[in-house]
């Protein structure tokens, strides 16, 4: 899932796989034809392009120094805990708060002067948002009737934006009538229906339950797909992330940490915070010692020595962590056998078994080395009738130089 | 529902109730009862009749104080409501300006306020002013007694509605006052127009201030009343009583049900 989502990165033009769906929307028209007397972007512009955006509330800096390109068509994740900055962020391009530094440029034009209303980015509301007074109709025709649309084309559109979001037969119900799906669907439809060049989503299945959610998230995922639109979302749930964004940017107290498509933000993440923070990790810390044939060895704190495979050759006795993941820590009750570079093919540890959690598809496993580091395993239960280990056991905590990784603090 | 002890039927708490209606409502039902008397005596019982309903409505003095009192409740109440509704909007939605707390604090100071001072300290201004008291000063008085009372009842509905709709409109294309026409108001009309009646049956009740800002010819209902019945009480003054508390349940009970309906609207099944 993850591969096929980082490779529609390659669509990278802004107008590539345009769908009948994305031609500019009229209300738009008049805010981009105001632009017009100004050069035209370069080709290779990202339709937007965050430089150096602070925002301040009083001393805090809520968005500290962002700089991010999006291209047309991509589904972007911003990822961090809460406080993070990243709804910040997206107000900033909904145009609800003004950046104090730095520039917002879409379609290769700053946006900063343009009013929330006047912007052809349309937003979908944390909690929705809808208004209450009105019917599910209304509020989808909300914004198509601002912009001063014929009657005949607002009916079209909305029966249009009914069917995307599958909620025939409910369009005069008011929001309160609804269930938390379905007003979900409702705001989604609402902002979908000026068909905006960008479409940003704020925490936009936070209030739905897990099952809602995953079907959801295909849902969105697929109705990105269709209509090739832009989609920034907003999230704190890793697994939300990683299941939709073709790329994540990665936030923490204000400033974009790592952009990277999935795979590479889980498999390669630039810090140990973001080790930490995607995904789950174990950490050796110690210092860097020899290198030789690819094979950097890193001493941990607790004595033992973790064989990394690292292109790179930080200078002796930097402080390091090595980060690998639960997943690829296997165990054994004896060593594995070792083919060629010998002692080197494989980190291998001793001890004993303190937790073995039973997951259903997989089994995670908490090791309490000799050394008197933890260790967690996680490995899946691939056939029905498993030979697992169980608490107190002596095993062998075994994994390859390939899968870890070297982290400086 | 919460209570459901408190719900249960007992001797102790059917009397319990209607002692407390008795001492709240007994009072109201005799001068009802008392206004339909045919005796000229107040508290002597001489049949049932129309007499004194009669007898007001060919009392011109009195018919005069009753429209002078429903224009000032109307036009009063209107003032109170465009104002009060702005500084509900500016205490709730303005940026935090400076002197806020003092803008709110001096927009409430009339709730507390004893009617004297009030009454006294505008009758001060209208003689500084050389301003000739009727209607009009009546009126202004009315608006600023009334005023905070609307600011109240406004508020407390404003501030329960997300500021997110605003956005999500002007992200529709709205500009903010726009936003605010189309995502806010809706839905705080129904506590404009309860406070709207709150502010009309408190202007068509006060006495203290109004009796420190009319002129002469100009007196409203209850100060003409309240004149009438230290002359000794008269059963015409029952009459008018029962007709103004009629009034007032009406608008009370107009006013409740309109902002039930706004609580309820879009839960009943029927879209309107």
């Amino acid at each position: 899932m993850t591969e096929e989502q980082s490779s529609s990165e390659v669509s990278a033009e802004p107008d590539a796989p345009e769908s009948p769906a994305i031609e500019p929307a009229k209300p738009h028209a008049v805010a981009v034809a105001a632009a017009s007397s100004e050069p035209q972007p370069e080709p290779d512009m990202p339709l937007l392009r965050i430089e150096g955006v602070v925002k301040k509330f009083g001393n805090f800096r809520a968005v500290d120094g962002v700089s991010l390109d999006i291209r047309a068509g991509e589904f972007f994740a911003l990822l961090g805990p809460s406080g993070c900055g990243k709804t910040t962020l997206l107000r900033m391009l909904a145009g609800f708060e003004i950046p104090d530094e730095g520039r917002i440029l879409l379609n290769g034009r700053d946006i900063a002067p343009v009013l929330p209303h006047e912007r052809p980015v349309n937003m979908m509301f944390q909690n929705y948002a809808l208004f209450p007074h009105l019917s599910v109709r209304d509020n989808i025709a909300f914004g198509l009737k601002r912009a001063g649309m014929a009657r005949a084309d607002i009916n079209t559109r909305v029966a249009e934006m009914v069917a995307l979001v599958k909620l025939e037969g409910m369009e005069k119900r008011k929001p309160d009538q609804l269930s938390g799906g379905q007003r979900q669907r409702v705001a989604l439809a609402r902002s979908l229906a000026r068909r905006p060049q960008v479409l940003l989503l704020d925490e936009p299945l936070a209030a739905l339950d897990k099952k809602l959610r995953e079907s959801t998230q295909h849902e969105l995922m697929e109705l990105q797909n269709r209509l090739g639109m832009t989609f920034i979302v907003v999230t704190h749930d890793q697994d939300e992330a990683m299941t939709m964004a073709s790329r994540i940017g990665v936030m923490d107290a204000g400033r974009l940490e790592q952009v990277a498509t999935p795979r590479d933000l889980y498999e390669t993440p630039t810090s140990r915070w973001i080790a930490e923070f995607v995904g789950d990790v174990n950490l050796f810390e110690g210092q860097v010692g020899a290198s030789e044939g690819g094979r950097l060895a890193v001493s941990t704190r607790d004595g033992g020595t973790v064989y990394v495979a690292e292109p790179r050759t930080p200078p002796a006795r930097t402080a390091v962590s090595v980060a690998i993941r639960p997943e690829k820590v296997k165990l054994s009750r004896r060593a594995p056998v070792a083919e060629g570079s010998g002692g080197r093919a494989f980190n291998c540890l001793e001890g004993v078994i303190t937790e073995v959690s039973y997951l259903g598809g997989l089994t995670t496993y908490k090791v309490k080395l000799d050394s008197g580091a933890v260790v967690r395993s996680s490995m899946a239960n691939t056939t029905r009738i498993v030979d697992a280990y169980s608490v107190s056991q002596r095993v062998v905590v075994w994994f390859t130089p390939d899968d870890c990784l070297v982290l400086e603090q | 529902m919460a209570a459901p002890r408190i719900n249960r039927i007992t001797p102790f708490n059917i009397t319990a109730l209607a002692l407390g209606l008795a001492f709240l409502y007994l009072p109201i039902v005799i001068l009802v009862i008392y206004s339909f008397n045919a005796s000229r005596l107040v508290t002597v019982w001489g049949g049932w009749s129309l007499r004194w309903y009669y007898e007001f409505f060919n009392d011109r003095a009195m018919l005069d104080a009753a429209w002078m009192s429903l224009r000032v409740g109307a036009v009063s109440a209107t003032i109170a409501t465009v104002l009060g509704t702005l500084a509900a909007i500016a205490l709730t939605r303005g940026e935090r300006f400076k002197g806020r707390m003092l803008f709110s604090g001096m927009l409430y100071a009339p709730l507390v306020m004893p009617e004297v001072i009030s009454g006294l300290s505008l009758l001060l201004l209208f003689v500084a002013l050389d301003a000739g008291r009727g209607f009009w000063t009546v009126t202004i008085a009315h608006t600023t007694l009334t005023m905070c009372f609307v600011t109240v009842v406004v508020q407390s509905r404003l501030g329960a509605i997300d500021r997110s709709l605003e956005e999500a409109a002007m992200d529709l294309g709205c500009n903010p006052v726009r936003a605010f026409l189309f995502a806010t108001l809706p839905l705080i009309v129904p506590s404009i127009v309860a406070g709207w009646m709150l502010a009309f049956t408190l202007s068509l009740d006060d006495v203290v201030i109004a009796s420190f800002t009319t002129g002469p010819g100009s007196a409203t209902l209850p100060i003409r009343i309240y004149s009438e019945v230290r002359l000794g009480v008269k059963p015409e003054i029952n009459a008018i009583c029962t007709m103004v508390i009629a009034l007032i349940a009406v608008v009370i009970t107009v006013a409740s049900f309109v902002s039930k309906l706004s609580r309820t609207q879009g839960e009943n099944a029927v879209p309107l």
